[in-house]
């Protein structure tokens, strides 16, 4: 077999989490009635102006920091033209010449074997983070021959992340961008919720042989969750593996993925390679940033961005929150990502590590296995849990306390889930499942059992 | 001077909206007007004329009756830009401008005609036909041209009004308004003023807001003021002048609106004469007016000096790649989905579009929008756009490197010729003449500068021909002095229209030019 070598790349849309959208005063807003938010300047309503949105840039910049990016203080808006249903100004503005921060890096996590005890870190550079406006949605109806064109969404402000192609699989890829997604819900930046739309992968793809060039790639569009991107990689990796190995080529296109078939499909033809026109946006000067250097002495506070002020108020990103975890409560690194990859679950967990006074290494296994286990099995999230972290920790206690045996506990567990509010306590006594402490009392009964027996 | 005679109710706001009105019903062969709003001016009318009874009135501007070229939104007042593809548009909002003057209580009489989209140096390729230069039916004009046909229509010697503005330009002259926006991309609103004779200011780019003018080139345009003697314009100015946060290409700076001194000492100014605006096609009487008029401001003490602007010759193709390739861009959003003209065609969303754009837009626009597209394409970008870009740096610098010498103001001319008759006019296509007529004015939107016509004699033929001062960067104030000056010693005639004496009800006194301020 050919030791081929595959070479995966992203591109990813963030949807900026803002009140109003990149450009225009209108709302930002999931699932509105069509076209009720769109603004005239969204319509592309003759001669409206763009007027950019402060909290858009801020956000572009924390994430910028966040991906260890060198933030360009001069950057420039261009129009990308192209005719479409859903752009009604006939151009998208976007960030061509000089976006807004480039030149950074992620770090993420796989496990290897699919063990979860060992996990290796990876690196991913990434390229560029550019502003850009989102368009709005076709629907075609076919049945009637027309396309309904929403309005809501053109317009809100994206950030695309583009990473480099330092990936090799649909793992790595997937791995990428859930520590991404985990980042920018941290910075609070983006939601990044995939199902919403608000963030959209696009994969680029190609295979070559160990000392060759990079071969023909193709960008892999449709991609609708982490997992089916994991998959959809994968699947386009393999296909053009056997294309190649039979002798085929490789088509500089654009492939959807199907999720019901769980293949990539040539997407109907954009009429071949788009010609974009690029051209700088006329009525946006170029964006200046400052850092606390450069701030001028006079200036309204309110009108400018301190890129310094940003980095020293961004949160804890996920790296340094799961090293803290690691290290405050004596915990696997493994645990740590698990921890944060459930949204609420590390808190959860720091609030049963102090109600009780069972150690957080014992802890945390009823947290990842039993709780988790119960949460999995009935799609619940963290914060729709019946049984609460005061309960949790009433609860390790009295199994702390040698009040219960470990098999009691989970029996009483089971109980909780129920939700019908007894408390641990309550449930012990009702099942009568204390442990009996008293010496005398267990040689009576063992000796009870031992008589029977010998009877029989 | 209008304006203290509403103030001491020597007329009424509604009179003189009435007067307008009927004025320029009266002058409808001139075409200035593409909508009248006779409805709504009388209302504004109305409610000016209550301020002025309760001595609340707003400023200078309150009951003044103005025009609007038909490329700026007007809210619930049909906006075209004289083109199909608007025709019908009703625009839901007001431009900052506009809204401005409404602010100021003036009277809003009508959208004004114009080239299509503001293309063209004409006024003569819009929709809604072409506009007449008012001076065509002058006095002046008649008495100075022979018809060439004796049995011919006396109608068809008429002049065009220049362009693209010359319906706010045409309006003005024919006084159905005192004041009148319009828009300067290349000399839209300084050519028209010198053919028909009145003020036209270009201001800096960046001092008024866009927000509402519907763009052709936005690097290059700014909203036009067209007036009938310049200390009108600086009354408008000041009230339209200053940041819109609408319009991210305003200055942050605070504006101050002026009062402009009556100077009689220009002894402290010195004066350039670009050597290249000695254009090939300068008639002779142009130039020799230039030479006259440099000549009046070195006997009045001023230090004339002969300067060089070098690039000058390679403006209007530097302008013609950047200005098509804007035009394509501001283009596409016509496309029928969201407003104006939609196309039947509808087998799909291409052919929808296309169809619909090959039947909102004129040759005009259409040619332009085929040549920005191709300067755009990839393989081209370098070679064509951003090399007028570099070209575009040279020529704004040009006029950095002779303001920082010491020179205050330049004069120019405005025009190669006075106004030529319509029938020759249309003889060459609308590119060619734009070729030719944007020569002496579009450098100062290259370089975003201030420049003014100022109306100085009547031609050999009658027609008003004007010269053009050229400001630094801001100096509004400066430019508008030196105007005013030059303005009180060329003395310009009031236009002799039989229509107008008609109306004049001692409205529009004999006074050397109808002024408001």
């Amino acid at each position: 077999l050919a030791p081929w070598v595959p070479v995966v790349g992203l591109e990813i849309h963030a949807q900026i989490s803002s009140n109003s959208k990149l450009f225009s005063g209108s709302q930002v807003q999931f699932a509105a009635p069509p076209n009720s938010l769109v603004s005239f300047f969204d319509a592309s309503l003759p001669g409206t102006l763009p007027v950019l949105n402060k909290r858009c840039v801020e956000a572009a910049v924390m994430t910028g920091l966040a991906l260890n990016c060198s933030i360009n203080k001069k950057s420039l808006f261009d129009r990308k033209h192209y005719f479409y249903a859903d752009l009604p100004a006939g151009y998208q503005i976007t960030q061509q010449r000089v976006p807004i921060a480039v030149n950074g890096s992620l770090s993420y996590s796989l496990c290897i074997d699919n063990k979860m005890s060992q996990m290796v870190t990876k690196t991913v550079r990434i390229k560029q983070i550019q502003l850009e406006q989102d368009s709005g949605k076709s629907l075609h109806d076919d049945t009637r021959s027309q396309t309904l064109v929403d309005l809501n969404r053109a317009g809100v402000g994206l950030m695309e992340v583009v990473m480099e192609p330092d990936m090799c699989c649909g793992e790595e890829a997937a791995a990428a961008v859930r520590e991404l997604q985990l980042i920018l819900q941290t910075l609070g930046s983006s939601q990044a919720v995939m199902a919403e739309g608000q963030l959209r992968v696009d994969a680029n793809v190609s295979v070559h042989l160990p000392g060759e060039p990079y071969g023909v790639r193709t960008e892999v569009k449709n991609i609708n969750s982490i997992r089916f991107l994991a998959k959809a990689v994968d699947y386009e990796i393999q296909r053009q593996i056997e294309e190649l190995e039979n002798g085929g080529t490789i088509l500089n296109e654009t492939r959807a993925f199907d999720s019901k078939l769980g293949c990539t499909i040539p997407m109907r033809d954009k009429e071949g390679k788009q010609d974009y026109r690029f051209m700088p946006e006329p009525n946006l000067p170029p964006l200046i940033l400052y850092d606390a250097k450069s701030l001028p002495a006079n200036m309204n506070h309110q009108q400018v961005i301190n890129i310094d002020w940003i980095h020293e108020r961004l949160p804890d990103l996920p790296s340094v929150k799961r090293e803290k975890l690691v290290e405050q409560y004596g915990i696997l690194p493994e645990h740590s990502f698990t921890l944060l990859n459930e949204d609420g679950l590390a808190e959860f967990f720091e609030n049963v590590v102090k109600k009780t006074q069972m150690k957080p290494k014992k802890v945390i296994g009823w947290i990842l296995q039993d709780l988790l286990g119960y949460l999995k099995q009935h799609s619940l999230s963290v914060k729709e849990s019946p049984v609460s972290s005061f309960v949790m920790a009433d609860l390790l206690n009295l199994l702390e306390n040698k009040e219960i045996s470990s098999t009691a506990a989970k029996q009483v567990l089971a109980e909780l889930w129920k939700g019908e509010g007894k408390t641990p306590l309550e449930i012990v006594k009702e099942q009568k499942l204390q442990l009996l402490q008293d010496q005398k009392e267990l040689e009576q009964i063992c000796q009870a059992v031992i008589d029977e027996r010998e009877n029989e | 001077q209008v304006s203290a005679a509403l103030k001491e109710g020597h007329v009424s706001p509604t009179e003189l909206c009435q007067q307008c009105l009927s004025l320029i019903k009266s002058t409808k062969f001139i075409n200035a007007y593409i909508t009248v709003a006779e409805e709504t001016a009388l209302k504004q009318a109305e409610a000016s004329e209550e301020r002025y009874r309760r001595g609340q009135p707003l400023g200078v501007l309150d009951g003044i009756p103005i025009a609007v070229k038909d490329n700026f939104n007007t809210a619930g007042i049909e906006t075209t830009c004289a083109s199909n593809m608007l025709r019908g548009y009703i625009s839901p909002y007001n431009a900052t401008v506009v809204q401005k003057l409404l602010d100021q209580g003036a009277v809003l009489l009508g959208k004004t005609n114009l080239d299509e989209f503001a293309m063209g140096s004409g006024s003569t390729d819009g929709v809604f036909g072409p506009v007449r230069n008012p001076w065509s039916y002058s006095r002046q004009y008649k008495e100075k041209t022979v018809p060439k046909f004796h049995s011919e229509d006396k109608d068809s010697n008429w002049v065009i009004t220049g362009g693209s503005s010359g319906g706010s330009a045409a309006a003005v002259s024919s006084f159905t308004c005192f004041a009148a926006l319009g828009s300067d991309t290349g000399g839209s609103t300084r050519n028209p003023a010198a053919h028909c004779g009145v003020v036209g200011l270009k201001p800096t780019y960046g001092l008024i807001s866009r927000h509402g003018l519907i763009p052709l080139v936005n690097s290059m345009d700014v909203p036009g003021i067209l007036t009938r003697c310049v200390d009108d314009t600086a009354v408008v100015l000041g009230s339209l002048a200053g940041h819109d946060p609408k319009d991210s290409t305003t200055i942050q700076d605070s504006f101050k609106p002026f009062e402009l001194p009556n100077l009689t000492d220009v002894s402290k100014l010195s004066i350039g004469i670009p050597k290249e605006y000695h254009a090939p096609g300068l008639s002779s009487e142009i130039l020799h007016l230039w030479s006259k008029a440099a000549d009046l401001f070195e006997k009045a003490g001023a230090k004339v000096v002969e300067v060089s602007l070098p690039h000058t010759p390679y403006s209007i193709v530097c302008y013609h790649v950047l200005c098509a390739a804007e035009v394509a861009s501001n283009m596409a959003r016509f496309d029928g989905l969201e407003y104006g003209h939609c196309s039947d065609m509808n087998k799909s969303t291409e052919s929808m579009y296309a169809a619909t754009r090959r039947e909102g837009f004129n040759d005009v626009v259409r040619g332009r929008i085929l040549s920005g597209n191709y300067f755009l394409l990839k393989q081209n970008y370098e070679k064509y756009f951003t090399k007028a870009q570099k070209v575009r740096r040279l020529i704004a610098n040009d006029f950095v490197k002779v303001f920082r010498s010491g020179v205050d103001v330049l004069l120019t001319p405005t025009t190669l010729s006075d106004a030529a008759p319509y029938v020759e006019f249309i003889k060459e296509d609308n590119r060619t003449r734009s070729a030719q007529d944007d020569v002496l004015t579009q450098a100062a939107n290259m370089a975003g500068l201030p420049a003014i016509n100022v109306p100085t004699t009547l031609s050999e033929r009658g027609l008003p021909v004007g010269l053009q001062f050229i400001g630094r960067s801001f100096q509004e104030q400066q430019l508008l002095t030196v105007a005013k000056w030059f303005e009180k010693q060329v003395q310009f005639p009031v236009i002799q229209l039989e229509e107008v004496k008609r109306h004049d009800d001692g409205v529009f006194q004999d006074q050397k030019s109808a002024s408001f301020s």
